[in-house]
């Protein structure tokens, strides 16, 4: 099945080109909305973003393999980004890490088998004040912060409200 | 030593990021204030208040205000640097999230006064309540006429808008910020030219850090003079700090520049933990060298910062304690580093790997004594060899680890061992405390 743009996704990305002198500086927010629509970049949607941008392959290629947002292999449904880089090791982050996956059943770096976590360790997400913390990027395009989680009640809560949220969430593998 | 708050004045209020709630609180006068000044007035006013550039290099924003040229062919660009990564620093988050119409009005001021048609807010991807919050300001702020043609009838004509970062450091640096806007990887270009001349798709572009243009409103309401009041020489304004680590109360404090990093600590964020005692502390983000509790009375100020031996960098103070180990810290700053780099120079590309790895080797026990040196002299490799200021930022702090701590990396190489708790077995924080 060849990737196209819904017809809202279509409307929202004539809005974003407009915000340019060229299609060319459109490129971060429309790979975005591609990742949102098509759960992953692909080589595939990489050019499909070409084509509607009217520029090369391979400017799309350099941004899409350039910055870490853009998934270039299907990640879970909810891709828990842990931050270690400074206040967050100082205040727990390692161990937030260990207790994840424990309770989530995956391994730092790993994918659950059914497509419902992605673990992986993140640098500074510019939440050093509400440290330990994560960041779930969910597979609809949704991102969510949960901060100040040195306890460890208030982590399996969260956890609790992924689990729950896991049923209404698009696996990236089937999207496109 | 509690002031009177400008820039988190909002903070508390509910409802502050809407338009109603804003004005309501006296929003959008300094806007109407302004458009009865002309530019050239407007940019002494900011040069008087001595506003020094709130994203980390302190220039000062009113002379880089007059290097865009006054006449030019292509449109001028405003691009707000709120690419906010530099670790230990989080205070643009709450402006932008909590004040959204504050930074909108320091961007219409700012593009008035300096003739700019086109802006463009650069926050980072991961942001996006922040980034939602902007937008949903923004288009409030259109629908008031207070952004778009014809502005309030004075025929001043402005667009603004959010545009995403998608994770990469390196796109805080300012050119590599417009590389990144104009739908390209982050690499840094060479200056000159600098972006006042030539700067986003090719014309005169003015890059601002977010606290920076957040000021702007209260510096057209109030005064220059006023502004320069409320710090020391060469350093106006109040100001945000962050305050992290194992502290009471972390969190983003606003006070008068000048304040001293014992001040934030103590009567700001609470003091330490109980049962945590401070061993050294960062005060602007991971760049910074880092300092030892005997610099704990040292005013937080570009120049005073200077002669403390450090920089101050972000303003966002990091503090730790005698259990966190520095050589494990170190080497865990310099794989951020490695991780960041764009790659385009070499002595930043390959010499924050092996910075890494020859530290990561003196944590596991098995370092030599040669090893510290060796250190030194990567970093001093490295430090001025580079298109932009990252590979600085690897060096300085590596460096300032070694020659601070020598003692406890000499310790981890003769042991052959880290005789501190590992990080996830450090003692824990009690949030109860005090």
């Amino acid at each position: 099945m060849a990737v196209e743009f819904s017809e809202k996704a279509d409307a929202e990305f004539k809005e974003l080109v407009s915000r340019y002198p060229n299609t060319l500086a459109a490129m971060l927010p429309v790979l975005h909305l591609a990742q949102r629509e098509f759960g992953w970049i692909s080589v595939e949607v990489m050019d499909y973003v070409a084509e509607r941008l009217d520029v090369h392959p391979t400017k799309v290629l350099n941004a899409a393999t350039f910055y870490t947002m853009y998934n270039k292999t299907p990640v879970g449904k909810c891709h828990v980004q842990v931050c270690t880089t400074l206040s967050c090791a100082i205040r727990g982050g390692y161990e937030l890490i260990e207790h994840l996956e424990e309770k989530l059943g995956v391994k730092l770096g790993e994918t659950r088998d059914d497509g419902a976590y992605t673990l992986s360790e993140a640098e500074c997400l510019a939440s050093c004040g509400t440290a330990p913390m994560f960041q779930v990027s969910y597979s609809d395009g949704e991102i969510e912060y949960f901060e100040n989680l040195d306890d460890e009640a208030r982590v399996n809560q969260v956890i609790e409200q992924l689990n729950t949220r896991l049923a209404s969430l698009p696996d990236p593998r089937k999207m496109h | 030593m509690m002031q009177e708050k400008y820039l988190s004045r909002n903070f508390d209020i509910p409802n502050a990021h809407t338009l109603e709630v804003f004005e309501a609180n006296g929003g959008y006068q300094a806007m109407r204030k302004a458009f009865k000044m002309d530019g050239e007035t407007i940019i002494e006013e900011v040069k008087t208040s001595n506003l020094r550039g709130r994203g980390g290099a302190g220039f000062p924003c009113g002379i880089k205000w007059s290097f865009l040229p006054k006449e030019s062919d292509l449109p001028k660009y405003l691009v707000i640097n709120a690419d906010e990564g530099e670790p230990g620093t989080f205070k643009d988050r709450y402006l932008m999230e909590l004040d959204p119409h504050r930074h909108i009005e320091g961007c219409i001021i700012a593009a008035w006064a300096l003739g700019i048609r086109y802006g463009y807010i650069f926050v980072r991807g991961e942001l996006q309540h922040a980034i939602r919050r902007l937008e949903g300001a923004i288009k409030e702020a259109y629908a008031k006429g207070y952004l778009g043609e014809n502005i309030l009838g004075t025929g001043f004509d402005f667009d603004l808008y959010v545009h995403p970062g998608a994770g990469a450091y390196i796109c805080g640096e300012e050119t590599g910020l417009i590389e990144a806007l104009e739908g390209k990887s982050g690499q840094p270009r060479m200056k000159p030219p600098f972006p006042a001349v030539v700067g986003a798709f090719q014309a005169p572009t003015i890059v601002n850090n977010v606290e920076t243009i957040s000021s702007i409103p209260w510096i057209i309401e109030k005064g220059g003079e006023w502004f320069a009041s409320m710090g020391v020489e060469k350093n106006g304004g109040p100001k945000l700090y962050g305050v992290s680590g194992p502290v009471v109360r972390p969190g983003v404090y606003e006070a008068p520049s000048g304040v001293t990093v014992r001040e934030l600590l103590e009567d700001y964020a609470g003091g330490m933990l109980p049962g945590h005692e401070l061993k050294a502390f960062i005060p602007g983000g991971s760049s910074c060298a880092v300092m030892t509790p005997d610099k704990l009375d040292s005013e937080m100020g570009f120049e005073t910062m200077r002669e403390a031996g450090s920089s101050m960098g972000t303003a966002c103070i990091t503090f730790m304690d005698t259990d966190t180990c520095m050589v494990r810290l170190a080497a865990r700053l310099a794989h951020f580093y490695h991780h960041e780099s764009c790659g385009q120079c070499t002595p930043c590309r390959e010499g924050s790997g092996w910075v890494a790895k020859v530290l990561d080797e003196i944590e596991a026990g098995r370092g030599r004594m040669e090893d510290l040196d060796l250190l030194l002299d990567m970093c001093g490799n490295i430090e001025g060899n580079t298109i932009c200021a990252l590979g600085d930022s690897i060096a300085i702090p590596v460096r300032s680890y070694v020659q601070v701590f020598r003692e406890e990396f000499e310790q981890h190489i003769k042991e052959g061992c880290c005789s501190f708790p590992a990080w996830s077995k450090r003692r824990k924080g009690s949030s109860e405390a005090a």
